[in-house]
């Protein structure tokens, strides 16, 4: 080791400080401009008119409608979506078979499909003009323009979200932990509740907070199922927009503010969870 | 347990993994099938666990046709190549699985199990550290516990695949003759792959060597050492 007078970089992968400040300043500039800006701007035109006219436009018999639909669905459509998506993943990673890079992709088809297309379809499908939709209604079970005919387009626009979360960890982890849990007597069941499921837990986590976020913030395949029928069928997002082109801005974004609360509300719970099980979390990740 | 294996067959597809295989194992005995990789040992050990169904022939325990036996049944302490080790619980809690997953008659009650945890803790050398994550230990220390896993359930036999294969000599040397002692402690009929032929010789009562899906020779690691039945044999030992 040789005395240096220059100033030696901290490390071999590093830049020179202009152009590490200008790296940075695009990246927090994007990020403003792209995320906080938007989401300032939804609180401040909902208070624009002050807490009390926000408050009062979601008071509106309508607009609790909403908030009760969206949150209904997510609620049918959340629990589904994390069991087949789980029983999805298990059966790709943990099994080989004919046809099954065809599922992948058929996992994946909600993806690259649009959303008003995938709305469509349970139209011609279930509508009342169809034969199946015609018996449906007839018996007094509508799909369309009713609850059913929105879960089914939440489910399927939101569909992937766990089995995509859970594929690459469950092939990344292996089945020999499962195995081990066999040869020492334990049931199928017993090896999911104790072995399977704590191992996938923050993958699972993960992939039903961004299905619930999606669930509730889905636009394009409900508005085509729904019927936008104002206090039945408007969804949070469908009545945001329906308010927003009636001019009522304060209570457009009053009820935007609300939705983007309960995004938020789902990525606070996500950092808490892993605030508290930080200890498991590194056992776990580590190994 | 006397462990019979007979005219045992497995295909994957449409590549034969195990030409029918036949082999008499004698309880107590300290068994190494030796090979190189794609020589059907593992297939052979992974049976044996109920982990794989031949396509065809029987494995005899006791006399005991237990060829369609569930895994759960078996009672085959299983140690796998990279431990797998449940990584969420800690060691104390590894140990104790087989003895929770028991059904609720035959379960020993929590302080019955805390007891012997601790013992068996005791016999492999790590008493205090129960309460660890596997990924908090060494890699001997793994192996380890994966063994006083397996052993908790109170095996019929133990099965052990490439134990020591991810591990540095020294510690490799050490672990051996841990497992000598194990298996002489509890004189359990002991089966472990291997493709260290020094291993296997130095560990063995029994060495079985294989290729390609069949058994070359079977002998007292003496007797393969001095008579070679077949040119691969001669090859892969002295290699």
């Amino acid at each position: 080791m040789s005395d240096t007078t220059l100033p030696r970089p901290l490390s071999a992968v590093t830049e020179p400080r202009a152009i590490r400040l200008a790296l940075i300043g695009l990246a927090v500039g994007g990020l403003i401009l792209l995320v906080f800006a938007p989401l300032a701007v939804v609180f401040a035109e909902a208070l624009a008119q002050g807490w009390l006219a926000a408050l009062a436009s979601l008071g509106n018999p309508d607009a609790l409608a909403a908030i009760r639909l969206t949150l209904t669905v997510t609620a049918i459509a959340m629990p589904l979506n994390a069991a087949f998506g789980l029983a999805a993943a298990w059966f790709i990673t943990r099994f080989d078979f004919r046809g099954k890079a065809l599922l992948i992709t058929l996992i994946d088809l909600p993806f690259s499909v649009s959303p008003v297309v995938a709305g469509l379809c349970i139209v011609l499908l279930f509508g009342a003009n169809s034969a199946l939709g015609g018996w449906l209604v007839a018996n007094g079970h509508p799909i369309v323009f009713a609850l059913p005919g929105i879960v089914l387009a939440t489910l399927f626009v939101t569909f992937p979200f766990v089995a995509r979360e859970l594929i690459p960890v469950m092939i990344e982890q292996g089945r020999s932990e499962e195995e081990a849990a066999l040869t020492l007597g334990a049931s199928g069941w017993r090896v999911l509740f104790t072995v399977t499921l704590p191992n996938i837990r923050w993958a699972l986590l993960y992939g039903v907070l961004l299905c619930t976020a999606r669930a509730m913030g889905e636009f394009g395949a409900v508005a085509v199922v729904s019927g936008k029928i104002r206090g039945q069928t408007a969804t949070m997002p469908i009545t945001i927009e329906m308010l927003y082109n009636e001019y009522l801005s304060v209570a457009a974004f009053s009820m935007a503010g609300v939705l983007t609360m309960l995004a938020l509300l789902t990525l606070l719970l996500k950092t808490a969870l892993e605030l508290r099980h930080a200890d498991q979390l590194a056992a776990t990740r580590r190994h | 347990m006397h462990v019979e294996i007979d005219e045992i067959a497995k295909t994957f597809g449409t590549t034969a993994a195990l030409h029918p295989v036949s082999l008499s194992i004698p309880s107590g005995a300290l068994v190494a099938l030796l090979g190189p990789s794609g020589s059907g040992k593992t297939t052979l050990l992974r049976i044996l666990g109920g982990l794989e169904f031949p396509a065809s022939g029987r494995v005899l325990f006791d006399g005991q046709d237990a060829t369609n036996l569930r895994v759960q049944d078996r009672q085959a302490g299983f140690v796998f190549q990279s431990y797998a080790l449940f990584r969420h619980m800690t060691v104390f809690d590894n140990i104790a699985y087989g003895l929770h997953a028991r059904p609720r008659a035959s379960r020993p009650p929590k302080a019955e199990i805390a007891r012997r945890v601790a013992r068996l803790l005791q016999l492999i050398q790590l008493p205090d550290i129960g309460t660890r994550y596997p990924s908090q230990l060494s890699g001997g220390q793994r192996q380890r516990v994966a063994l006083a896993r397996a052993l908790a359930i109170e095996p019929r036999m133990l099965l052990l695949d490439e134990p020591f294969g991810a591990l540095d000599a020294r510690v490799r040397k050490e672990l051996r003759q841990g497992l000598r002692e194990i298996h002489d402690a509890t004189g359990l009929t002991t089966i472990f792959v291997t493709h260290d032929q020094d291993e296997a010789m130095e560990l063995a009562d029994l060495v079985v060597v294989m290729s390609m899906g069949r058994i070359e020779q079977i002998g007292r690691p003496q007797d393969i050492r001095a008579r070679p039945a077949t040119p691969f044999v001669r090859e892969f030992i002295t290699a």
